[in-house]
């Protein structure tokens, strides 16, 4: 079903270099719409780095970056939004001295109308947080709680629901789970097909192969920098996955009469 | 760290905990400070004491007033003192030839400059916020110097006076002035765009940039929102002494840290408001006036601030539980 559409993300040849450490070596990756793209890989792979060019976080250095066919260029975090990519950050990016809704509508605040538009509508921010955490079935009963005192569950809650709240198209989720229990995670996973349900493309960065083919339609592999393979999960098994990451090389995609080559721009 | 792994119940008592030693603490210590001075000095309890321990906390919450906001973000600004000092310069000498209105301007114009420069160095130019505002200090210093030639200006005219040394019924202005600067900076924080990314950058500075608001700008803001409220609180100090000299300002920044920390604002950013902030002036103030009556010396006196600066510190590491430190 997929296969015929173009991919709403295209990303080719991104290299990125922290002072001497050649983090991306020139890797292309595509992101298809109603699509959950799963991208694993050892420690120090490249994964987050490659997300960050994606989000507006981090500058690549070469590379093109194509969204709905259009070349653009993402030079900060309200370039990726403009667009609908948004991004559930690793370590977390909520401000934990905040409330729900604060962390909601951060640098995106709901102001009252002009000339009042410095002022914040606090009414209307806490009323569409509680109806999009309804919506979503997250439970937290008391959202003018600071963040900090809610659970890691929560707080993840509370970050993917950021996302959903501003009609993204995009959405990447860096380890999501890996800092949550079993239903914690189960939870999240839920949301994670809701919102591919609904017709977003997600990328998602994961270290649990089991979670991964349980909820993910692609998979990309990626190693020291460099881009190993991409398989959709009914093309391949785990044993080859994990090949994969080990070794860094891939035999030809094995799916019976339907290979699937990612690098196909245009 | 704990608090993040803790039910959502464990959550809600900390964060009551949290509030609940701030306020408790500070009650209790004015409490504390007033009976004693009623009973060891018979001059503390009387009005004409009193109106001068309100101007004195009142005096002391607008020149504290723009560092807390400052210290919210997780900044610091050392300028504020000698950027004071250099505005009352450049007004008190306009407003003795008579031009009171360019005086005012010139006060907040140029506080308002100095902290758009010192915003701009931390932002633009990434100078650490200590080193960036000592850097103003020492500039702003140099321009009061320079412009003065040790020259002292006084006798300003009364009806600019008042501001500073009138009073409204039997509230001295200071204190009315102080009062409406409390209750502005309060709903700037609380309710405005400004105040929120002041606790969004204090709180998790990567995540307010991940989040797309406009962190230099913001910063810059308050920079230079800080710098006119040092300004401001020249035009009310030159008021209340009737004189402007270069050194007015050298003195000034200790006791402010010290109303920011009594106030319980946390110097990692994030935890805190204004309210607080006047809260510590009072008890300052209190024991400022406190040590004149029992006669303590000068010199002992910024010993007893340097360690109400620790005492208060560490009081709210130790009892304000987990939920003063970082993340
Ligand atoms: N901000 C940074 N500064 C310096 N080196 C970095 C930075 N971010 C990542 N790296 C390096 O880039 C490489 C890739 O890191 P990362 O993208 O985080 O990998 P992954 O998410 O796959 O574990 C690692 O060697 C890491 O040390
Ligand atoms: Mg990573």
């Amino acid at each position: 079903m997929t296969e015929t559409k173009a991919p709403i993300v295209s990303m080719r040849g991104i290299t990125k270099a922290y002072g001497g450490v050649q983090a991306l070596k020139g890797v292309d990756l595509d992101i298809y719409l109603g699509e959950v793209h799963a991208l694993v890989g050892d420690n120090a792979a490249g994964k987050s780095s490659l997300i960050k060019t994606l989000a507006g976080a981090v500058r690549p250095d070469a590379g093109t970056i194509t969204f709905e066919g259009r070349e653009v260029r993402i030079e900060d975090p309200r370039d990726a939004k403009a667009l609908g990519i948004e991004t559930v950050y690793q370590d977390l990016a909520l401000a934990d001295n905040l409330d729900v809704p604060a962390n909601v509508f951060l640098g995106r605040e709901i102001t009252r109308r002009p000339p009042f538009g410095w002022f914040l509508d606090n009414r209307a921010m806490e009323e569409r947080a509680r109806g999009l955490l309804a919506r979503l079935k997250i439970n937290i009963p008391n959202v003018r709680l600071k963040v900090r005192a809610m659970s890691g569950g929560q707080r993840q809650s509370i970050a993917i629901a950021r996302c959903v709240c501003f009609n993204a198209r995009v959405i990447i989720l860096d380890e999501p789970t890996a800092a949550l229990g079993v239903q914690e995670t189960g939870k999240v996973y839920a949301l994670i097909r809701e919102m591919r349900d609904q017709g977003c493309g997600v990328l998602l960065i994961s270290h649990n192969l089991n979670h991964v083919f349980e909820n993910c339609d692609r998979i990309t592999v990626m190693k020291t920098g460099s881009l190993v393979g991409s398989r959709r999960v009914e093309e391949t098994t785990q044993d080859e996955v994990v090949k994969m990451i080990v070794s860094g090389t891939a035999d030809p995609p094995r799916a019976a009469g339907r290979p699937q080559p990612l690098a196909q721009p245009g | 760290m704990r608090a993040s792994a803790a039910s959502p119940h464990g959550g809600l008592t900390a964060k009551v905990d949290h509030t609940l030693f701030v306020v408790v603490s500070r009650l209790v210590a004015i409490i504390a400070i007033v009976t004693v001075l009623a009973i060891a000095s018979p001059h503390f309890l009387t009005w004409g004491n009193l109106v001068n321990v309100s101007r004195q906390a009142s005096l002391q919450f607008l020149i504290a007033s723009g560092l807390t906001i400052v210290v919210l973000t997780g900044g610091i600004d050392l300028a504020i003192g000698a950027i004071l000092g250099l505005a009352a310069c450049l007004s008190a000498s306009l407003i003795v030839q008579g031009h009171v209105f360019w005086g005012i301007v010139s006060a907040l114009a140029s506080g308002l400059a100095c902290g758009t420069v010192s915003g701009t160095l931390i932002t633009y130019g990434r100078i650490p916020a200590f080193i960036a505002t000592y850097g103003m200090l020492w500039i702003a210093h140099g321009l009061g110097y320079v412009f003065m030639e040790g020259e002292v200006i006084y006798g300003l005219p009364d009806a600019f006076r008042f501001i500073g040394a009138g009073f409204v019924g039997p509230v001295p202005v200071p204190v009315i002035v102080a009062v409406a600067l409390l209750v502005a900076l309060h709903v700037m924080l609380h309710r405005t765009v400004l105040g929120r990314a002041i606790y969004a950058i204090g709180g998790n500075p990567a995540a307010a940039r991940l989040s797309g608001m406009p962190v230099r700008r913001r910063l810059i803001a308050v920079y230079a929102l800080s710098g006119m409220l040092a300004g401001f609180a020249a035009l009310v100090a030159i008021a209340r002494v009737n004189a402007a000299d270069s050194s007015l300002g050298e003195d000034l920044l200790l006791p402010a840290i010290a109303a920011v920390c009594l106030g319980g604002t946390s110097l990692f950013g994030g935890v805190g408001g204004i309210a607080g902030t006047a809260i510590g002036s009072l008890i300052l103030a209190l024991v400022v006036n406190g040590m004149n009556l029992l006669g303590v010396e000068t010199f002992w006196q910024n010993g007893v601030m340097g360690a109400i600066i620790l005492a208060s510190v560490l009081a709210d590491q130790l009892g304000g539980s987990r939920l003063i430190g970082k993340r």
